[in-house]
């Protein structure tokens, strides 16, 4: 049904935004959201320039943070791209807090506007709150408040130590920021008040801590042989490398551990984030799809509204075929979009291949069932579970093998009966991070002798390490104060490489 | 609830921080770069701004990550041909077109050298930085700023001993004209009439004879009763005062352009005094330069013959000298002055015309500079003037002398000869 410019409700066609417009276009949207039962927390909606939006880029939308010269590095190259028109600005940017903050361009039309607001206000926002990887893994309350806290005690260190320490060290946590995540654990909530009161009792326990390890004095060699084998430390192996730093690197100030551990609650912080980009992006598609579809059926919205709406959103979901120029992988946008609108099919429409395939939510209500997904799954689990033979027919998904011990490549698996599950599979496999990241834990430390700290990575797949692993091997050195090793194993436990990286025994 | 928050006043260039990290942390690198720029480039654009390369592995952030080899099984969309089993060579390069994308490689590989901008400023400030002219103790005694008096026109108020006579006078011609003019034409008709009158033979106690008398007598009056001069007339000399200059520098350049200075050794030198040029330019606001080629003869000119002109002969360096003596005693031979002499040359010199230049300097010349720069460009065994330079350099603290060899050589030359000194 066509905009009736009668309605008192209905938004005005044209392309300049009001602040009046864009809060009448909010409410309407909300009341849509309402009614899916979308919950969320309460939104802040800020207007920005596009200069600002860069810098919101480079900061990964976080309205305060430290300073670093990485930030500065990535601010110039995006700087550099825009300018060049590499790339557009993203007209979305929005970070998992409570309140939620969504960043609208001011160059933005009015249509982009409500866009922005319907995607990232609604559908992030609700993921964000809903998602069991970020209500275990972030405090949407707290995280304004740390970074204010870390931006002030870095701001501090810089100031008392010198910027050229603490970028040093800072340096060697980035590095290993990756490696700096719980992935079993609930950590304890964050708060301004309660870090500042317990940062100096952890300075002095730790310290006390650090000590009582190092009490062995280096043995002579025909001792050595006499004791029995000593306890391995750390008697489990540790994944969480920074933690492990954080806690036991002997040679380590109260100020760096600290450090140490804002790094670490930061990258925490983003874990979630990784592992769900393609579930995230397309239940916000999804929503700002039927919230502004809805909107039109209703009379609110007109014609060059939603003319323009979907040129902007038919870019943002187009997928490229491989054998494209502009193939640059799949796109999240595409793929999650596509599954959610096929789920909701699925339960609205079912085929007699959909009744074989998913019994349980063929010809269910389609808002629970999507509700049920988007709280209970993450990228790797949502496409294992609910990719279909009819998606996976409409992008023509093919398996590529690549084995280095055969000069070919090899097609695996194609969108064919005998493939559907075989695809699935292997690309639910692409977005598991236990396997595209390497497999590397803290192995154990040699408390008797040079202190030197041993990592194991165990291959997966036979697949080697990257030419950076020696330059972050002397970050954790660095780090860790004493020679490191990094062995690489086969799954039976079998050493077939290593890495090394010595420290001067004679001071720091 | 909703907040609508428009940001968009504040907080512009929250990554100039950041920015700023970044530049100073590749400092080393992007001195380096800029060096290596100065000396591709032509005189004519060594101003422009620059692209700096940063190789990839200094600005790397290295993360833990693998490489290619072992097992990988991507999925890819937009399958038009293959069926399952189908074997292909792998492409060259990686496979990066095969959307290995997210399935292995490093999150964070930066393929090409990290390339930016620096403007045009910010080019000139990592070239002269920790340059300065060194000795510039003379500007420490001026630290009020002096001024004098210059005449500025004329002022309508002002003190007695400002009044200027002839235009107070002037105007107050003017306004006797003015303001008498209606009745000097009314005195000039009424005698005219009288005159009628008499000529008509009327007698002299006539009525209107009486009157046109009086009236006469009346505008005489009246004409009489406007004052000479008038408060209103008075002009003023205007004095304005203009501040003299307390920082007083001048710069002599001094270019040996004989025969023995061949096309690229005229090139380096005229590279040299252009880097000196423009580091002066930008960093002093107020101060001359002076320049002087020689051959046999010298020749004070203008910075476009200085630089571009093709004259040649041969080599008397003492010439140069006197040239030197005589403008600094006529023109800049106040105290006020700092005075700063750069000479170029090859070395080679007329025989016995060094020691008469050691002596030029010695007696004449070193006791007027705050600092005397020479540089030669040669890459042979040193001939006697630098001999006698050296004599003069062991006397005198304010007396510097390199050598520069190759182009490559000015830059670093440069800022050995103007580096900041420790206070």
């Amino acid at each position: 049904m066509p905009r009736d410019p009668s309605n008192p409700r209905a938004l005005p066609e044209q392309s300049e935004w009001t602040f009046d417009l864009i809060e009448q276009a909010h409410e309407e949207i909300k009341r849509v959201a309402r009614r899916y039962g979308l919950d969320t927390y309460p939104n802040q909606l800020e207007i920005i320039t596009a200069e600002q939006m860069m810098d919101a880029y480079t900061s990964v939308g976080m309205p305060v943070s430290y300073n670093h010269w990485s930030f500065g590095k990535h601010f110039l190259s995006t700087e550099k791209s825009y300018r060049r028109g590499q790339m557009g600005l993203a007209y979305e940017i929005v970070i998992n807090s409570n309140p939620c903050i969504a960043y609208l361009m001011e160059e933005n039309s009015l249509t982009m506007q409500a866009l922005v607001i319907a995607h990232a206000a609604y559908g992030h926002n609700s993921f964000f709150k809903g998602n069991y990887l970020f209500r275990s893994w972030t405090d949407a309350d707290a995280i304004v408040d740390y970074m204010v806290f870390a931006k002030n005690y870095i701001a501090e260190c810089e100031q008392r130590y010198g910027i050229d320490a603490v970028e040093e060290l800072l340096d060697s946590c980035h590095a290993l920021q990756n490696y700096g995540v719980d992935r079993y654990k609930r950590p304890a909530k964050l708060s301004v008040a309660q870090e500042a009161a317990r940062t100096k009792e952890r300075e002095e326990y730790a310290q006390s801590q650090v000590n009582s390890i190092w009490r062995t004095l280096p043995q002579r060699e025909e001792q050595v042989a006499a004791d029995a084998p000593a306890h391995r430390f750390p008697p489990e192996p540790e994944e969480n490398l920074l933690y492990f730093i954080e806690k036991y690197a002997p040679l380590l100030e109260p100020w760096q551990r600290e450090l140490v551990r804002i790094t670490r609650k930061i990258s925490q912080y983003f874990y979630p984030q990784r592992q769900t980009q393609v579930m995230n992006e397309g239940w916000a598609t999804f929503w700002h799809y039927t919230i502004l579809q809805d909107l039109y059926k209703e009379g609110i919205v007109g014609d060059g509204f939603m003319l323009e709406f979907l040129q902007s959103h038919t870019n943002v979901v187009y997928q490229p075929p491989a054998n494209s120029p502009y193939y640059s992988g799949i796109n999240p946008y595409a793929l999650g979009f596509a599954m959610m609108t096929d789920i909701r099919r699925i339960c609205e429409n079912p085929t007699d291949e959909d009744r074989v395939w998913f019994p349980d939510i063929a010809g269910s209500d389609w808002l629970k069932t999507l509700d049920f997904a988007m709280r209970n799954f993450k990228d790797e689990s949502f496409i294992a579970q609910y990719l279909s033979p009819k998606l996976i027919r409409d992008f023509h998904f093919f398996a590529v093998l690549d084995d280095d011990r055969s000069d070919k490549l090899t097609i695996s698996a194609i969108h064919d009966e005998a493939g559907y599950r075989d695809v699935r599979h292997k690309l639910a496999e692409q977005y598991n991070l236990g396997s595209r990241e390497p497999n590397i834990q803290v192995w154990q430390v040699n408390t008797r002798d040079d202190r030197a700290l041993t990592l194991r990575h165990t291959q997966y797949n036979r697949r080697p390490l990257n030419g950076q692993a020696q330059e972050v091997l002397r970050h954790v050195a660095r780090l860790w104060g004493f020679d490191v090793r990094l062995e690489t194993a086969d799954p039976s436990g079998h050493v077939v490489s290593f890495l090394e990286c010595r420290r001067e025994k004679r001071g720091r | 609830m909703t907040y609508l928050i428009d940001r968009r006043l504040q907080g512009k260039n929250k990554s100039a921080v950041n920015r700023e990290r970044f530049l100073r942390r590749y400092k080393a690198q992007i001195k380096d770069a800029v060096g290596r720029a100065i000396k591709g480039r032509s005189i004519t654009d060594i101003e422009n701004g620059e692209k700096v390369t940063i190789p990839v592995k200094d600005v790397n952030e290295p993360h833990f990550g693998h490489a290619h080899g072992g097992v990988y099984e991507t999925v890819n969309p937009g399958n038009t041909e293959y069926q399952k089993g189908d074997q292909f060579n792998r492409p060259r390069g990686g496979a990066g077109g095969a959307g290995r994308g997210r399935a292995g490689n490093s999150e964070q590989t930066v393929e090409d050298d990290f390339i930016f901008e620096l403007s045009r400023e910010e080019f000139m400030n990592y070239f002269f930085e920790d340059l300065e002219l060194p000795n510039m103790i003379k500007t420490q005694l001026t630290q009020t700023i002096e001024y004098k008096n210059q005449r500025a026109g004329y002022n309508v108020s002002g003190t007695p001993s400002n009044i200027h006579v002839l235009r107070s006078l002037r105007g107050a011609l003017g306004r006797r004209i003015a303001v008498g003019g209606p009745a000097r034409r009314q005195l000039a008709d009424a005698e005219q009439a009288l005159q009628a009158l008499l000529d008509q033979g009327a007698p002299l106690d006539d009525e209107q004879v009486v009157a046109l008398k009086d009236r006469i007598h009346h505008l005489h009056i009246r004409l009489n009763a406007i004052p000479f001069i008038d408060p209103f007339d008075l002009r003023y000399s205007n004095r304005i005062k203009v501040p003299k200059p307390s920082t007083q520098a001048v710069m002599f350049c001094i270019m040996d352009v004989s025969g023995s200075m061949d096309e690229t050794r005229k090139d380096t030198a005229k590279r040299f005094f252009i880097l000196l040029y423009l580091f002066l330019k930008r960093v002093y606001e107020k101060i001359d330069v002076v320049f002087i080629r020689h051959h046999t003869a010298a020749a004070e000119v203008d910075e476009n013959e200085f630089f571009h002109s093709r004259e040649s002969g041969g080599t008397v360096v003492s010439s140069a000298l006197h040239l030197l003596q005589k403008v600094i005693t006529e023109r800049y031979g106040s105290a006020d002055w700092n005075a700063y002499v750069a000479q170029a040359s090859d070395g080679d010199n007329w025989d016995n015309d060094s020691v008469l230049c050691k002596q030029i300097l010695t007696s004449a010349i070193m006791p007027r500079v705050q600092y005397y720069t020479y540089v030669e460009i040669t890459d042979g065994p040193p001939q006697n003037l630098w001999e006698q330079y050296c004599d003069v350099a062991a006397q005198h603290r304010n007396f510097a002398m390199q050598k520069i060899m190759t182009p490559a050589d000015i830059y670093p030359v440069f800022r050995e000869l103007f580096k900041k000194q420790a206070k």
